[in-house]
């Protein structure tokens, strides 16, 4: 059994059918890619597996739980952490409190000391200004700061929401780096990009979305010498 | 000077008022004037325990419970089927309810203000009395420092005062932190409301009546300076009460004594042209 589960997904807003019956799956340990053009409704996936949006029909189970039956507030303390769209990091606190707050459902204080050293060693620079307000963080050092605040809880599986928006391709590279190296440290990750190159190049499965359907499954790499999603998705 | 400290004191209820407003504001996104009305079952709520002859603190004690149930029955009766309605609603709502409290009181106690009980006053300090200064106001300007600091030292350092800090700012992120935002409105009214309470039994030391209408004034008194705070900031409601306080006492003081409620409000105006967002309000800004 896989560790994410989604069948026939259907999600409106309002009128509009903007999920129209996906399915996927994550397997613990994999890096999984949902890329497609803006609009397709990636991020809408995101929000409904977490809670935040809830779907017509269809179900999502997270290692045997139905998460449709779960509060949104409660499905962080079943490992699944969510770093959002835009980064959504606290702007008028400061690194530190952001990062505590990522902690907020521990209760052990030491495992959010230990939590935090390894949020720091992945990304010193947010050791650096841990007491610096978040709102003056560059884009990059934002996006580090919304990861990092995801991984304070210590997550089986990170879903992450375009962490390549807004960066500079140096940024990307870096950003994506750590991605793979918490991937390997044994958090599971689904990945939502516009950037496919760059997430087909670290993923192992990917999905196609288009216009709230998946078009194309398979694995990644195979993925990216596929022509059509070379001449629609990496530009060549 | 004697002025100066009845300001004072006269601004750290306004202040706590303030602060009841401010934090609902920020927290969930609404203006609850229904607020001002809890003062005022506050302090029915003081002049029923007295009737009873108990003492003054089982009065405090009262009071400060039901008021503080009374903010978290309004939000879950009123307010919370409202979630996600449209603000005008809300607001409606607000009034509605302000309106049914002050119905309710006049029901049960009539409209003529009755006085709360003579045991309802604090000791004399002749050393400080013969300046002038009263007993009342030093004692609500030291407590309402007190609850200020407390409050601050709560939303600085508690779990729960960041996870409110987080939910005034963004809702979603906070509850994917996994922060019950419900909870948190309900605990942000609980407060709100223990707040009035204390600025309702503040206020009956300088007038021991209590009335249908007491809440009113000092009710749109302390939003308008929560409003010259900054809406939402929890120090500029401080700065906010505490100013308009000042100010209400100076005017009373001068020449100017009969346009003082004319004055107060103006300052709104004024400080709302210069600075739309309040004195420490913060414009969001977008980053990308």
């Amino acid at each position: 059994m896989a560790m994410l589960e989604v069948r026939d997904l259907q999600v409106y807003y309002g009128m509009i059918n903007a999920i129209k019956g996906i399915s996927f799956d994550v397997n613990e340990g994999e890096i999984i890619a949902l890329i497609g053009a803006n609009g397709a409704g990636k991020t809408t996936v995101l929000h409904t597996v977490t809670g935040l949006v809830t779907p017509k029909t269809g179900s999502i189970t997270f290692n045997g739980v139905n998460l449709l039956k779960i509060p949104a507030h409660q499905i962080l303390s079943l490992g699944m952490a969510h770093v959002p769209e835009g980064r959504r990091i606290f702007q008028r606190l400061t690194v530190y409190e952001n990062l505590k707050l990522g902690a907020y459902i521990m209760n052990d204080k030491k495992q959010v000391e230990k939590n935090l050293d390894y949020v720091y060693t992945h990304f010193p620079r947010l050791k650096e200004r841990k007491n610096q307000v978040a709102g003056t963080l560059s884009g990059g050092e934002q996006q580090m700061l919304a990861m990092g605040r995801a991984l304070m809880s210590n997550p089986k599986i990170l879903l992450m929401d375009e962490p390549s928006m807004g960066l500079s391709p140096l940024l990307v590279t870096e950003i994506f780096s750590i991605i793979q190296e918490i991937s390997k440290e044994g958090t599971t990750v689904l990945l939502v990009e516009q950037n496919a190159k760059k997430a087909l190049s670290i993923a192992d499965r990917a999905y196609v979305l288009e216009t709230g359907s998946i078009v194309l499954e398979g694995d990644a790499k195979e993925m990216m010498n596929n022509d059509d999603i070379k001449k629609a998705y990496l530009g060549e | 000077m004697i002025t100066l400290i009845d300001g004072l004191s006269l601004g750290s209820i306004y202040a706590l008022i303030a602060l009841g407003y401010t934090m609902v504001y920020g927290i969930a996104k609404m203006l609850n004037f229904a607020h001002g009305d809890v003062i005022m079952v506050g302090a029915y709520a003081i002049m029923v325990t007295l009737s009873c002859s108990l003492s003054p603190v089982v009065a405090i004690i009262v009071s400060v419970v039901l008021c503080t149930l009374l903010g978290m029955i309004i939000e879950k009766l009123a307010y919370r089927p409202l979630r996600g309605a449209s603000p005008l609603a809300v607001l409606i709502t607000a009034i509605g309810v302000s309106y049914f409290l002050q119905g309710l009181a006049q029901i049960i106690f009539g409209a003529e203000s009755k006085p709360v009980g003579s045991s309802w006053k604090l000791p004399a300090i002749p050393a400080l009395n013969k300046h002038g200064i009263t007993t009342a106001a030093l004692v609500t300007l030291i407590c309402g420092i007190i609850i200020m600091v407390v409050l601050t030292l709560f939303i600085k350092c508690t779990k729960t005062g960041s996870a409110m800090l987080a939910v005034s700012e963004d809702r979603g992120a906070a509850t994917l932190m996994g922060v019950n935002v419900n909870k948190i409105i309900t605990i942000t009214f609980a407060i709100g409301s223990a707040l009035a309470a204390f600025a309702g039994m503040f206020y009956l030391l300088q007038i021991p009546n209590a009335e249908p209408m007491l809440g009113a004034m000092p009710g749109i008194t302390a939003f308008t300076a929560a409003v010259i705070g900054g809406i939402g900031s929890i120090p500029g409601a401080m700065v906010g009460g505490i100013l308009l306080g000042v100010v209400e006492k100076f005017c009373l003081a001068s020449p100017l004594s009969s346009y003082t409620v004319a004055v107060k409000f103006s300052l709104l105006i004024i400080i709302l042209l210069v600075k739309p967002t309040g004195l420490l309000g913060k414009v969001s800004r977008e980053k990308v």
